[in-house]
């Protein structure tokens, strides 16, 4: 067989700015996760540049750049990526671990308002197989919050969850990306999910193919039952609660 | 990560999964519970020799014919007839710091009395036995100057001979017993004394004078005697009173200069330090058929470490993704080899002290769990973890991230 290499990115120059809600959308092999990974910083591609906040990321050792997921970045992905037998609490408060300097009562305050927040007020200490798909997800998404990321990098978040379920996450994507100003890049293949962003990225055959302003805008929050929560940790607005 | 921190995710990681834990553990409790079980019997082996050898009389010197070697011969201990009784009466009156002294002429024969019989060590010795070896006697007395220069038919029983041939607990003094057809008058009944240094039961003998032995019982001349022993006024003096004792036999004997001792001067310390030594490399060697173990659980450990990493690569991957270091990986699962094997060692420790308390409650096994063993244990298990840690852990804080995340 041989090495042949194939570039799975090529000639892709585009760039996000602070707050937009963007989908990258695309068939397999289109190149969108690639693309999704040296955004993430998991990644480095092996020519051209990414600049992340002024600053060219593309060149820094795996230390640095695993300092940048822990601190800009929140990881969202479809299959939920939870340990195991571990409860909601301790799922949520792992960023926090890494990034360190940090007392044990204030990462465990913290964790819990988070979940508070996603509407898990009252599963704090349930383990993953006592969660629902949707609720898992929600665990997932207080997770990659509890930083106060910059950005949240959604990858196939819906791709495990029924239509509700679905619609319930992309609410709470809009919503951060609305109230708190977070940009959401949201990785999928399927159209409609796509359509909650504000702009749609098209990759096919590692090339940009389309690259607009979403006109027709779904909105997730047509049923507002909401309840108010605290909010005093990251500035979100309330989140549906999960008792409603 | 702090080390705290860290320390606190590999215990939550270990007690994710219990069952696994706990098999991996259990190398480790069996080979530190091996190995200072065996250190503990050897040590307590040691502390009953210390005790047995002060009960017997550290200031014991005893001499004994012959050598372990001759002129490139062994004879051993015995083989030769070069002792005398005139060599007792030289090291009595040239070496100074002697207490008591008795030449030694023993045999082994079958005795028999009141139609039972029995074979017993059958001790020649003088009237300050009991002195030298601090033993009383229990009924009747010992025997006097005038049976030894008699050669009376007298003998002292020990306990053991008394039960077998009159009944337990009996007092057989002024009965009569047989040995070789001639017939000897009980006068006494020594105290019991249990084993002895090398196991025999030291209550299995006939003390009879030496004369008697000598020419009733073995038909010799009067002159030859297998040993002597005697007891040292100080303990102190012991080794310069041997020494001397040496230099009066060898000017007896006539042995020039350079020739080998025809005869051995052992003091109670000298035996206490063959059996030491002996002790010793038994424990050894047993510690070191455990120590083996305690390697076969540090491999034990890398396996299941090494499974443990191909089990958990999504969650590496994912603990990658959220901000861990190589580094933070790497300490994690090094951290949790460490304290499998740590944790192991501190129950195997535990176990240990069960099992000696057992040993020496149900086996009477005297066992000592000598604190330095512990110690050097605990810490031989925890670098055990640390080196059959190192591998798999490096093995998880080089994984890629994004293949790690997609790893089914």
């Amino acid at each position: 067989m041989g090495d042949v290499k194939v570039p799975a990115l090529r000639g892709v120059t585009l760039s996000i700015d602070a707050g937009e809600f963007v989908s990258v959308i695309g068939p397999s092999g289109s190149g969108k996760s690639t693309f999704m990974h040296i955004l993430g910083c998991l990644d480095r591609p092996t020519s051209g540049q990414y600049i992340l906040d002024d600053n060219d990321v593309s060149r820094l050792s795996r230390d640095e750049l695993a300092t940048i997921r822990n601190q800009k970045i929140g990881f969202v992905f479809q299959g939920f990526n939870l340990l195991a037998r571990t409860s909601a609490l301790d799922n949520v408060e792992l960023p926090l671990l890494y990034r360190g300097g940090m007392r044990t009562s204030v990462r465990r305050d913290r964790a819990k308002k988070m979940l508070v927040e996603v509407g898990l007020g009252d599963r704090v200490d349930h383990h993953p197989s006592q969660l629902s798909g949707g609720e898992q997800q929600r665990v997932a998404i207080a997770r990659s919050l509890i930083n106060e990321p910059a950005i949240i990098l959604a990858d196939e978040p819906t791709g495990n969850l029924d239509t509700q379920t679905s619609i319930e996450v992309m609410e709470i994507f809009q919503r951060l990306n609305r109230k708190s100003g977070i940009t959401v890049i949201l990785i999928t293949h399927e159209r409609d999910i796509a359509e909650y962003g504000t702009r749609i990225i098209h990759f096919r055959d590692g090339k940009v193919v389309s690259d607009e302003p979403n006109s027709a805008r779904r909105r997730a929050n047509s049923e507002s039952e909401y309840v108010a929560t605290n909010t005093a940790a990251v500035g979100l607005d309330p989140i549906r609660s999960a008792s409603s | 990560m702090s080390l705290i921190v860290i320390l606190r995710v590999a215990l939550k990681a270990l007690a994710r999964n219990k069952m696994r834990t706990t098999l991996t553990m259990l190398g480790m409790i069996i080979g530190v519970a091996a190995v200072i079980t065996m250190v503990a019997l050897g040590n307590g082996a040691q502390q009953q020799i210390e005790e047995q050898a002060e009960a017997a009389g550290t200031n014991l010197i005893t001499v004994r014919a012959g050598n372990w070697r001759r002129g490139g011969v062994s004879m051993g201990v015995g083989g030769a007839p070069t002792l005398k009784v005139k060599d007792v009466e030289a090291i009595r009156e040239q070496v100074p710091g002697i207490m008591y002294i008795a030449a030694r002429v023993n045999t082994r024969d079958q005795v028999i009395a009141a139609g039972q019989n029995w074979s017993a060590q059958i001790e020649g010795t003088d009237v300050e036995f009991p002195l030298i070896r601090h033993w009383n006697i229990e009924h009747g007395t010992f025997f006097t100057e005038t049976h030894v220069r008699s050669a009376a038919k007298v003998a002292i029983l020990g306990t053991i001979v008394r039960d077998e041939l009159f009944g337990e607990g009996a007092d057989p003094v002024g009965q009569r017993v047989r040995i070789r057809n001639q017939s000897f008058q009980v006068i006494g009944v020594l105290e019991s004394k249990g084993s002895g240094q090398w196991g025999q039961d030291q209550d299995d003998i006939i003390v009879a004078p030496y004369t008697t032995v000598q020419k009733k019982l073995r038909g010799r001349d009067g002159t030859n005697i297998s040993g002597i022993s005697l007891s040292a006024a100080s303990v102190d003096e012991m080794q310069a009173i041997s020494d001397q004792i040496s230099e009066v036999l060898r000017v007896q004997h006539r042995l020039i200069p350079g020739e080998d001792n025809d005869f051995m001067v052992r003091t109670q310390e000298d035996m206490v330090s063959f059996r030491s030594s002996m002790t010793e490399t038994m424990t050894g060697l047993l510690a070191g058929i455990a120590g083996v173990s305690l390697i076969v659980g540090g491999i034990g450990i890398m396996n299941i470490m090494l499974v443990s990493v191909t089990e958990r690569t999504r969650e590496i991957g994912l603990r990658m993704a959220i901000g861990a270091k190589g580094r933070d990986v790497l300490m994690q699962f090094l951290v949790e080899a460490v304290v499998l094997s740590v944790v192991g060692g501190l129950i195997g420790v535990a176990v240990a002290f069960g099992v000696a308390d057992s040993l020496t409650r149900f086996l009477e096994w005297p066992t000592a769990v000598p604190t330095d063993i512990v110690a050097l244990s605990v810490g031989f298990a925890g670098a055990t973890g640390i080196f059959f840690g190192f591998y798999p852990a490096r093995q998880a804080a080089r994984l890629d991230p994004i293949e790690s995340l997609r790893f089914e």
